[in-house]
Order: structure tokens, then C-alpha cells, then sequence
């Protein structure tokens, strides 16, 4: 006999308690954390512009919206913003990988995988990866901690003295690598939970994907390679 | 025993309009103290217990499949009849009418096929406004296709799986019930008698297949829409799941059983490959639109098809039937396509086997449109032969795949045991002798939605029924007997598998009850039938316990029905002593080798009465009278 | 030819399982999958050893009752094939088999390769249907659907509801099946009026089943044998987002 049906007739949709509402809240605050991580990119692209220009935009920032707002304060709006965006991605992330994982108690002995790419299958242990790696890189260009001659303000000089030593570019190198794959399938998949397949959009939506989250990892790489090449000093 | 067909009076037009505004209703609150019990969930049962929920009454609806929605009606790939016009190609309830009669071969009762020709309409309705998504044209309206037997395209279709989407139309419409609380499903379990009490049906002994728990269910009214019996061939186009024991319960508690003898041997399926089979496979008639089916002229030809040139194939459907060609009816393509192999013309291993080509129609159409029209169809060939028909034409060969005969019913659907009505595939009612393609999913919804939720209240609305709980005298010792038989299968400790007396029953009934029949051998079968049952039940072995999960002893549940059941049906072709569709004894045949009916001296249909097992059983004939139609040798040429 | 199977073997819901090795010699390569199986639980029965317990109906792979896992992948290798229509020629001669049942919290199993999914059915109870009344239908041809979108319609409606596409998500997820029975009537006419109140109900349902969530892989399309589109999954999304800024707007 069957059961009779749990949730009876709830016809209001709960966006937020359902699964499907985690993905969503994963998608917008994984956009708004692209959109930040592109912004970031094309600032620190200016490193190729040499110290000056480097440094005035890095000050620039502080200075953003003056002088009707104070010095800063811009700045810590988007830090929030930013801080409660992460915060809700890896919440909704960790939810919905309890879900997943409790939905199978007993495993296979093997269950192949046909469809799916390295990206998404590496999109949780990724997202741990970016995590630690969003710390050390605070502790070494915010904060200053690690940062083998921390100069605050000087903000090229930072850069180039983290990135000379080798392990610290190969580390940033491999992280660039592990954020492109988290952006591939995240925008794929941003683009899917939010809906987004009507003709044309369903054509292009991989390569879209594909092609942003490659010009990410190659654009920020480019940074520690140049300094290792000399390039940049 | 009487058979009273409680046809209404008047022009034939008019009875079920009549009939409808004259059979007595239940008033709303009443049906709210009903509880209808159908067993079944495929068209018939679905669409009927949905229907029944939604007019009010409480519903225990019971499946063996571990869903609703896996039914068999699931399989049917074609299509559903409709006398709708859309074609304006002069289509008509009326034509639809007497296709479906000439189909049958003047053996249905023309007042049920007029009314199912005229509620075919609603039944597309229905269906469209449900969701179902058959064809369309461009324009965004209804497209249609012919089949085989009829001059007009009046076929609704989607894709290769027209009986599926009607199924989740009435799955869903079932499920919606089931959400309301109206209907209480009982998937995985298996009914295994009927109760009877004074004479009316009460109730129902239920097997849970998981637990093994045997129950029993009470209600005001038992519907049975539990499908057709062509397993008992062992190898047909059911699923493995399909059986006989749910009527044949009910047959032996006192429901007549119908022209047991009229099964329908499809003549598109996959051929054999070998002993290892378990089921043969279907491949829709639609194929027969664009297919032309064809032999060497030459026996024993081995050549591959491609090489065998035009003048030396033999068109033998389009030779013999010129107005029809490949669209001859089901029952004259099988048997023409057993003649040829007989002949020794047969193709493939073991000469089992005829082309069905669509060289030409590719020539013509283009392999697009081809693949469009059939993808699926050629696919699935593909994947089971692993040959492509579109480089070399398929091999196809005759299979058991419906069968006309069941209960017997009346007008209103009712089973000669009051309270207890037959729907679907498990009545004989409206195919005769002979069904034609795209018929079948008419008739279960037509029983299911729009027949038996009207009629059934009129059995309610005038019998007086007690208040019985299953604490019943009545229940309690039928489901004692249920469950001692069903212990004497497991304690059964012989040698042989259930599997193994399967296959010797369906062998001896191909050979003997199948395409031709002849009277020495359905002697000889039916002897040897009797033989087989007394070797199953000291011989068989099914092991494992009745407390759980078994499916062995499933099997073997339905097997013991079927060896009894095997019996009636050879009994039956060898009574009727004509041929008439499906039903080709060789002594009465034309010179062109056609079944030559004898209108005169079986005119009637054959409802036999239990008499026990071993035991002949009691003929009770129903006289056909054809007011409107005037039987005729049915002619394709 | 030959062939090597571990069978997931297990009594029960409780009681524990495991995989036990059979030898079968002389399979034929025109054999079914199924009907190998057939063929080993013919001969277990005639060594009185319990037969395998597996669920099949119609073997031709449109009543969606069969259903294992072989070698990792549900329905075995074969695309768009249920694992009745999968033939032995698939496999080369001496190949190893191991065969499961498909795995979720909410498929309980039931007796070695058969599991319970009634989850599935009664997703559908909680409003997977378009709610009419049995006699009150207009004229099937009085709403023209385009047949873009009957054709669409009916690429979801394909659905056999058999399981694979939870039994291939590494996250146990139900999201291709919901996504293809909201697709099917959402994009017809009919299904207008019940549309948001439909997505709702068969997503809390779906959520109160037990199910994981979609993490986009897309093993589930690899598995269906209809070969249901993932775009249904956003169609969903996109159904379900809505549904839900409509009702909360």
C-alpha cells in the first residue's frame, strides 16, 4: 500500500528551504563572486603598467566615490557584500552536499562516470581549495603576514617580492587553476540552475563558460609568471 | 447459469443515450459509502478508478507491478482509434462501427462496438486535455495515421509510444486520486481469488509480493481490469508479468468465460532467436504503412534479400489483397505469413521469418522521412538483431499478442456473478474474433472512463447490500484456501522448474491452439494439458518461502492457473467448428484458403460455465444478431 | 561465450549484503541481459539455491521496470538502452560483471537487485498531473499546440520512470525526473493553469523524499534510456524560480 503523500499540498514554492533554492542562492552569489573575481583581474592587470599606476589604482580604490563618500567606505560596502556572499555559497554549498551525501547511505562498487568533467566532480573539494587559499593570499597581500617584505601602500613591491620566490608563484599558479575549473562548471551551472537555457543561450552556454573561466586563470597566472621571468620587477 | 445481455431497446444510434438517461443513479452522498474495488492498473483499471474516485467513490485499486504506471497497456505502441474526421477522408462512428464488426469478424455484439465506435470522440478529448502530447500537424492540430484493416486514417498516435502516454494520462489522473486519499493503492500485490457472497462479489484475497502477507479487501463491487492471457503461450508479446489468474478466479467462482479460443497472433514481431527466449517482441503495425512484406518465390533460397531480385520476391499480401496490400487485417497477415513459411519460403534461422522491406519506401520518401516516421521502431529492431533495416529489410514472424476472449460481460459491463464487472483486455466484448490494430486502447479507456463509472452505479443504486467486514465466513475460508494453496506450492519439492512447465504449456498450445487448429490435435493437447497439470503439481519445484519476496513462486502461481485454464481455451476451438478470424480450424476453410465462417450453427457467443477442474465445462451461448450489419465473407482483395 | 558476474546479493532491507561470484558458460551473444539472468536463476533453482530477485516486466524497455547497475553504470553501457533491451553481444567474450541495485536513501531496497520507488510515485500524487475531470473536456482540437511544442512536450513525456537517472547521480538526485514530468505539462497549453502550483508541490515532494540535489553533472541524461535532456532541468529551475518570485511578489 502506498503512503500517502508527505507534504500535502504545499502550493506555496519555498525558495529558500528547498534544494533547488540553495542551488539558486549558490548561482547569484557565485555570479556576484565572479563578477568581483573579473573586477580584481582587470585591477590587478595594471601591474603591467608598472609601480605607479599600480599602486594609484590600488589607492584609487580606497579613495572610490570621493569625495562623496569617505575614504574607504565604498570599499568596505563591497567587502561586505562580498563577505556575506561567501558566506552564503559555502553555506548553501555545505547543505547541499549533506543532502547529496545522505541521499546515498550505501555506495557502489563503482559508478562511472559518463557525462560529468573534472571540474564538476572537483567543485566541493575546489571550493575547500579556493578557501584556503583566498586566506593565505589575504594574509600575504592584506594583512601582510607572510608576505616576505610587506610594505603597506606599496602595493607592487608586495606583489613582486611574494612572486619571486618560486613556490609561492607555482602554489598561486596551481590555485588559478583550481578557480578556473570552479568557474567553469559554476557558471555552466549558474547559468542552468538559474534557468538560463532558452535558444540561443543553450548553444553557447559550455563555451561561455569555458571561455571565461580560461581567461581568469590565464589572466591572473600571467602575473606570477612575469614575475618570475623578469619581466615584471 | 443466464445470459442476459441487457442490451437497450431501439436504434442502435440511440441505445446508449437512451440507456444512459434510464439506468438508475447513486446520489452523492451514497457514493461517499461505497467502496469499489478494481484490480488492475493498466488502461482499463486506471481510467476507471480515477473516474470512480473523482465521481465520489472510495476506490482500493490493486497492481501487481511495483507502480501503477508499469501496466502493459504501457507497451502498446501504435496508436487509439477515433472516428473524429479530421481527415475528412469520410470517416464515421458508424464506419468505425463496422470496420471494428467486419474486423471481428461478425462475432461481437454490434450494440457495445456501436457504443464504443461513438465514445471513441470523448476519449481523445479526454486524453488531449489530460496532456497527453500525440502528433501534431503544423498548424498545431491533431495528426493522424492508418492501420491495418481500415480505408481511412482516423489513428491518433505519439511517436512509438501511444499506449504510454495514454497510461501516464491515466496513471496521473489515478495518481491525483491517490493524493486526495480517494483511491488507496496497492502496488506489488497480486489478487489470487474472488469473494463471493450470496451471490454477489464482496471482496478480493490479495498476496502482498513483498511480504508474502495474504489479505483479505471488501468492498460493494469488484472491477477486474487485469489484462489478456496471452502468456499462457509462454512466448508472447506481454510482459512477463501478464496472466490468467485473476479471471480465471473469478471464472471458477461463477463468472462465464467468453470464446476463450480467440487470441490474436500478431504478424509484426522480432522472430525467435533461441531456447534461451523469454519474450517476443513487437514491432508496431504502423510498419506496415511503408513496409512491404514479401518471400523468395524460390524455396529455400538463401541469397541475402538485396540480392534476390524483384521478379523472383513473392508480394504475397499484395497479390492475394490487392485493395489492402500489406494492410490486410491481423489475423489473414499472420496466417499468410505462416503459409509461406510452411512452404518452406520462410527466411532467416530456422525459416521462421518473413521480409518486411523498406527499400522502396525509402527510394520514395527519403531515409529522413522514414527515420522520422520510425526511428524508434528501427532502433529498437537494430538493438535486438543487431541488423540495420535500413541497409537489409527487417525479418519479422507472428506472436501471440491480445486476446479477444475474457469474461463474459453484459451491456453495462457486469460479469455473470453479480457485482463483479470485466474491463479492458479481460472482457471478450468488442473485438469478436479478430482485433484490429489500434482498437485495443480505445476499448480500455471507452470500458474505463466513460462505461463503467455510469453502469456501475446502477448496480448500486438497486441492490441492497449488507454491511460484511473481511471477519466474513465467506472471506475467511477463501482466504484459507488461498493460503493453503499457495503453501502447497512452496512445500512442493519435485524436480522440475516452474519455468520449464511453462514453456512445455505454450509449445503444446502454439502448436495445437495457435495460428491453425485442427481437431486431432486440440484433442491431443487437451490431453495432454491434464497430463502436464498432474506432472506440475507432483513434479514442480519452487523453493525459497511464501513470508517474502518470491518470485518463483509467483511464477508458479500463475502457471497452475494457466494449466487449467489451457484447457478451456482448446476446448472452446474445438467446439467452434468454423473458422472466423483468429480462429483458423483447417477443416473449414474457402478454396483461397480464408476462414469460412458458419454463421448458422455459431452465430453465438461461447460463455462457459466452471464445471471443475478436469471436469468438461458448461456451454451457454449467446446468439449474435446483426440488425444493422449483414455478416458477410469478410473480403480484403 | 563466457562471462563472470558478481551479483549484489542481500535477503533484505536489514539483513546484510553482499556481492557473490557466478561462473556462466555457453551465454549466447543474441541473449537478452535479462534473459542471461533468466538463464543463471534457472540453473540456481536447479542447484536449490535461491534465484536472483530482480524487477522486470515488459522487456521491451518501455514499462521502466528492470533496472541494475552493471560495471557502473545503470542499465549497463549501452546508450539509450534499459537493461532489458541490452544484449550479451555488448560485452566481449570472458568479460566480469558486477551488477547492483540502484542505490538511494529514498529506493529502499527490497531482495538483491530490486528496490522500492515508490518515492517516484508519489512525487507524481503530489500534483504530477493536469487536474480534469473525466467527461468535462473541450474538443481535442479546439486549443492548437504548436507542434514545437507537442513535440518537446513529448521528448519529456518519454520518461519511463524507471530510476536510472537517481542511480546515476553521484548526488542521488531525482531532478531529471521531476524536471521531465513539470516539462511535459508545462509546455502545453493545458498544463497552464496548474503550472506553479504543479513545480511546487513536486519539489517538495521530491525534497521531502530524501533526494540529493542536482550538481549539474549530467550523469542522469547519460543514463536515461529515453535520453532526457538536462535542458528540462533548467526548465524546472526556471519553472520553480518563478513560480516562487510570482507567488512571494
Amino acid at each position: 500500500m502506498t503512503p500517502p503523500v508527505a507534504a500535502h499540498a504545499p502550493a506555496t514554492p519555498r525558495l529558500v528551504r528547498s534544494l533547488i533554492g540553495k542551488k539558486v542562492i549558490m548561482a547569484i552569489t557565485g555570479v556576484i563572486l565572479l563578477l568581483f573575481v573579473i573586477a580584481h583581474l582587470l585591477g590587478n592587470l595594471k601591474v603591467f603598467q608598472g609601480a605607479e599606476h599600480f599602486n594609484a589604482y590600488a589607492e584609487g580604490l580606497r579613495t572610490l566615490g570621493a569625495p562623496f563618500f569617505p575614504r574607504g567606505s565604498l570599499l568596505w560596502v563591497a567587502r561586505v557584500v562580498l563577505l556575506v556572499a561567501v558566506g552564503a555559497h559555502i553555506w548553501a554549498a555545505i547543505v547541499v552536499t549533506r543532502a547529496s551525501w545522505g541521499a546515498r547511505p550505501v555506495g557502489y562498487h563503482a559508478l562511472e562516470a559518463v557525462e560529468t568533467t573534472y571540474a564538476a566532480r572537483t567543485m566541493r573539494w575546489g571550493g575547500v581549495i579556493i578557501v584556503l587559499y583566498v586566506i593565505y593570499h589575504l594574509l600575504d597581500f592584506t594583512f601582510g603576514r607572510v608576505n616576505p617584505s610587506f610594505v603597506p601602500g606599496d602595493v607592487y613591491h608586495n606583489v613582486i617580492a611574494s612572486f619571486r620566490a618560486w613556490p609561492v608563484s607555482a602554489g598561486y599558479g596551481v590555485a588559478m587553476v583550481v578557480v578556473g575549473l570552479h568557474v567553469y562548471h559554476g557558471l555552466w551551472s549558474a547559468f542552468q540552475t538559474l534557468g538560463l537555457n532558452r535558444p540561443p543561450t543553450v548553444r553557447w552556454r559550455r563555451g561561455v563558460a569555458g571561455m571565461v573561466a580560461g581567461l581568469i586563470t590565464a589572466g591572473y597566472i600571467a602575473i606570477p609568471v612575469a614575475v618570475l621571468a623578469g619581466v615584471l620587477r | 447459469m443466464e445470459l442476459r445481455s441487457k442490451v437497450p431497446s431501439g436504434p442502435l444510434a440511440e441505445q446508449w443515450e437512451r440507456h444512459r438517461a434510464e439506468i438508475k443513479l447513486v446520489n452523492p452522498a451514497n457514493k461517499l459509502k461505497h467502496r469499489i474495488i478494481v484490480v488492475g492498473s493498466g488502461l482499463a483499471g486506471a481510467s476507471a478508478a480515477a473516474s470512480l474516485a473523482e465521481l465520489g467513490y472510495n476506490v482500493s485499486c490493486f497492481c501487481f507491478q511495483d507502480s501503477a504506471r508499469r501496466a502493459h497497456s504501457i507497451a502498446a505502441q501504435g496508436g487509439i482509434n477515433a472516428a473524429k474526421n479530421y481527415q475528412n477522408d469520410g470517416d464515421s462512428v458508424f464506419r468505425l462501427f463496422y470496420d471494428t464488426v467486419k474486423g471481428g469478424d461478425f462475432r461481437a455484439r454490434e450494440a457495445n462496438v456501436y457504443r464504443l465506435a461513438q465514445i471513441s470522440v470523448n476519449i481523445i478529448d479526454q486524453c488531449v486535455a489530460q496532456g497527453v502530447p500525440f502528433a501534431r500537424e503544423y498548424g498545431g492540430l491533431l495528426a493522424n495515421r492508418s492501420f491495418g484493416g481500415v480505408q481511412v486514417s482516423r489513428t491518433f498516435y505519439a511517436r512509438g509510444q501511444t499506449g504510454q502516454q495514454l497510461l501516464l494520462g491515466a496513471y496521473q489522473a489515478l495518481s491525483r486520486q491517490i493524493g486526495l486519499s480517494k483511491v488507496t493503492m496497492y502496488p506489488r500485490s497480486e489478487m489470487l481469488d474472488l469473494v463471493v457472497v450470496d451471490g454477489r462479489a464482496r471482496g478480493i484475497i490479495v498476496r502482498d509480493l513483498v511480504s508474502g502477507r495474504v489479505s483479505a479487501h471488501g468492498g460493494d463491487a469488484v472491477v477486474l481490469a487485469t489484462g489478456g492471457y496471452s502468456n499462457v503461450y509462454y512466448l508472447s508479446t506481454n510482459a512477463k508479468g501478464c496472466n490468467v489468474t485473476a479471471i480465471w478466479r473469478a471464472h471458477k467462482r461463477g463468472a462465464a468465460f467468453a470464446n476463450p479460443c480467440f487470441t490474436q497472433i500478431h504478424p509484426t514481431c522480432i522472430p525467435v532467436t533461441g531456447h534461451h527466449q523469454a519474450k517476443l517482441t513487437l514491432m508496431s503495425e504502423s510498419l506496415r504503412n511503408d513496409g512491404r512484406i514479401w518471400v523468395p518465390r524460390r524455396k529455400g533460397d538463401t541469397r541475402s534479400p538485396n540480392e534476390i531480385p524483384d521478379d523472383e520476391r513473392d508480394y504475397y499480401l499484395e497479390r492475394l489483397y490487392p485493395s489492402y496490400g500489406n494492410l490486410a487485417p491481423r489475423d489473414i497477415a499472420s496466417r499468410r505469413a505462416k503459409e509461406v513459411c510452411d512452404e518452406g519460403r520462410g527466411v532467416g534461422p530456422g525459416g521462421h521469418g518473413v521480409y518486411l522491406d523498406f527499400r522502396d519506401a525509402i527510394a520514395r520518401l527519403g531515409r529522413e522521412v522514414i527515420a522520422e516516421r520510425y526511428g524508434n521502431l528501427f532502433e529498437m529492431y537494430q538493438r535486438i538483431t543487431a541488423e540495420n533495416p535500413f541497409a537489409a529489410p527487417m525479418r519479422i514472424y507472428p506472436a501471440p499478442h491480445y486476446t479477444m476472449g475474457g469474461l463474459w460481460v453484459d451491456y453495462n459491463l457486469m460479469t455473470t456473478i453479480d457485482g463483479l464487472y470485466a474491463i479492458g483486455e479481460a472482457n471478450y466484448s468488442d473485438h469478436g474474433a479478430n482485433r484490429l490494430g489500434a482498437s485495443a486502447l480505445m476499448q480500455g479507456l471507452a470500458d474505463g472512463y466513460f462505461i463503467l463509472p455510469y453502469t456501475i452505479g446502477d448496480y448500486l443504486a438497486q441492490v441492497k447490500l449488507d454491511q460484511l467486514d473481511t471477519a466474513h465466513p465467506a472471506f475467511r475460508r477463501t482466504q484459507a484456501e488461498v493460503s493453503d494453496r499457495v503453501n502447497k506450492l512452496v512445500a512442493a519439492g519435485g524436480r522440475k522448474s516452474v519455468d520449464a512447465f511453462h514453456r512445455e504449456l505454450g509449445r503444446l498450445l502454439w502448436d495445437n491452439c495457435g495460428m491453425s487448429r485442427a481437431a486431432a490435435g486440440l484433442q491431443e493437447a487437451r490431453d495432454r494439458i491434464c497430463v502436464l497439470r498432474e506432472e506440475f503439481w507432483r513434479d514442480v519445484y519452487v523453493g525459497g518461502t511464501g513470508e517474502d519476496f518470491n518470485q518463483t513462486l509467483e511464477h508458479a502461481g500463475r502457471v497452475a492457473d494457466f494449466l487449467e485454464f489451457a484447457e478451456l481455451m482448446c476446448h472452446d476451438a474445438l467446439h467452434r467448428e468454423e473458422s472466423c478470424g483468429c480462429h483458423f480450424r483447417e477443416e473449414y476453410q474457402t478454396p483461397e484458403g480464408e476462414a469460412k465462417r458458419d454463421d448458422a450453427r455459431f452465430g453465438y457467443v461461447a460463455a462457459w460455465e466452471f464445471a471443475g477442474v478436469g471436469v468438461a465445462p458448461v456451454l451457454h451461448r449467446e446468439p449474435l444478431e446483426f440488425a444493422t450489419v449483414h455478416p458477410a465473407q469478410r473480403s480484403y482483395t | 561465450m563466457k562471462v563472470t558476474l558478481h551479483v549484489w546479493r542481500q535477503a533484505g532491507p536489514a539483513a546484510p549484503g553482499r556481492f557473490v561470484r557466478y561462473d556462466m558458460t555457453d551465454v549466447s551473444p543474441d541473449m537478452s541481459f535479462l534473459e542471461m539472468l533468466d538463464v543463471l536463476n534457472q540453473q540456481l533453482i536447479a542447484r536449490r539455491e535461491e534465484p536472483i530477485a530482480f524487477d522486470h516486466d515488459c522487456r521491451e524497455g518501455i514499462c521502466g521496470a528492470c533496472g541494475m547497475v552493471i560495471n557502473g553504470r545503470p542499465h549497463g553501457p549501452q546508450r539509450a538502452t534499459t537493461a532489458c533491451q541490452l544484449h550479451m553481444r555488448t560485452f566481449p567474450d570472458g568479460a566480469e560483471l558486477w551488477i547492483e541495485p540502484w542505490r538511494a536513501r529514498a529506493f529502499p531496497l527490497i531482495k538483491d537487485l530490486v528496490v522500492d520507488r515508490g518515492a517516484l510515485d508519489r512525487i507524481v500524487q503530489a500534483g504530477g498531473f493536469i487536474t480534469v475531470r473525466t467527461g468535462s473536456a473541450p474538443e481535442a482540437n479546439a486549443i492548437p499546440v504548436p507542434k514545437r511544442d507537442a513535440d518537446l512536450a513529448m521528448d519529456a513525456a518519454a520518461c519511463i520512470g524507471c530510476g536510472a537517472c537517481v542511480a546515476a547521480c553521484p548526488n542521488a538526485s531525482a531532478m531529471l525526473f521531476v524536471a521531465a514530468k513539470v516539462s511535459h505539462l508545462g509546455l502545453l497549453p493545458q498544463g497552464q493553469p496548474e503550472r506553479s502550483t504543479r513545480v511546487a508541490n513536486l519539489v517538495a515532494q521530491m525534497d521531502a523524499e530524501g533526494f540529493g540535489a542536482c550538481t549539474n553533472h549530467g550523469e542522469c541524461m547519460a543514463a536515461c534510456p529515453k535520453e532526457i535532456s538536462i535542458d528540462f532541468i533548467a526548465r524546472l529551475n526556471r519553472d520553480y524560480i518563478k513560480a516562487a518570485i510570482s507567488h512571494e511578489g
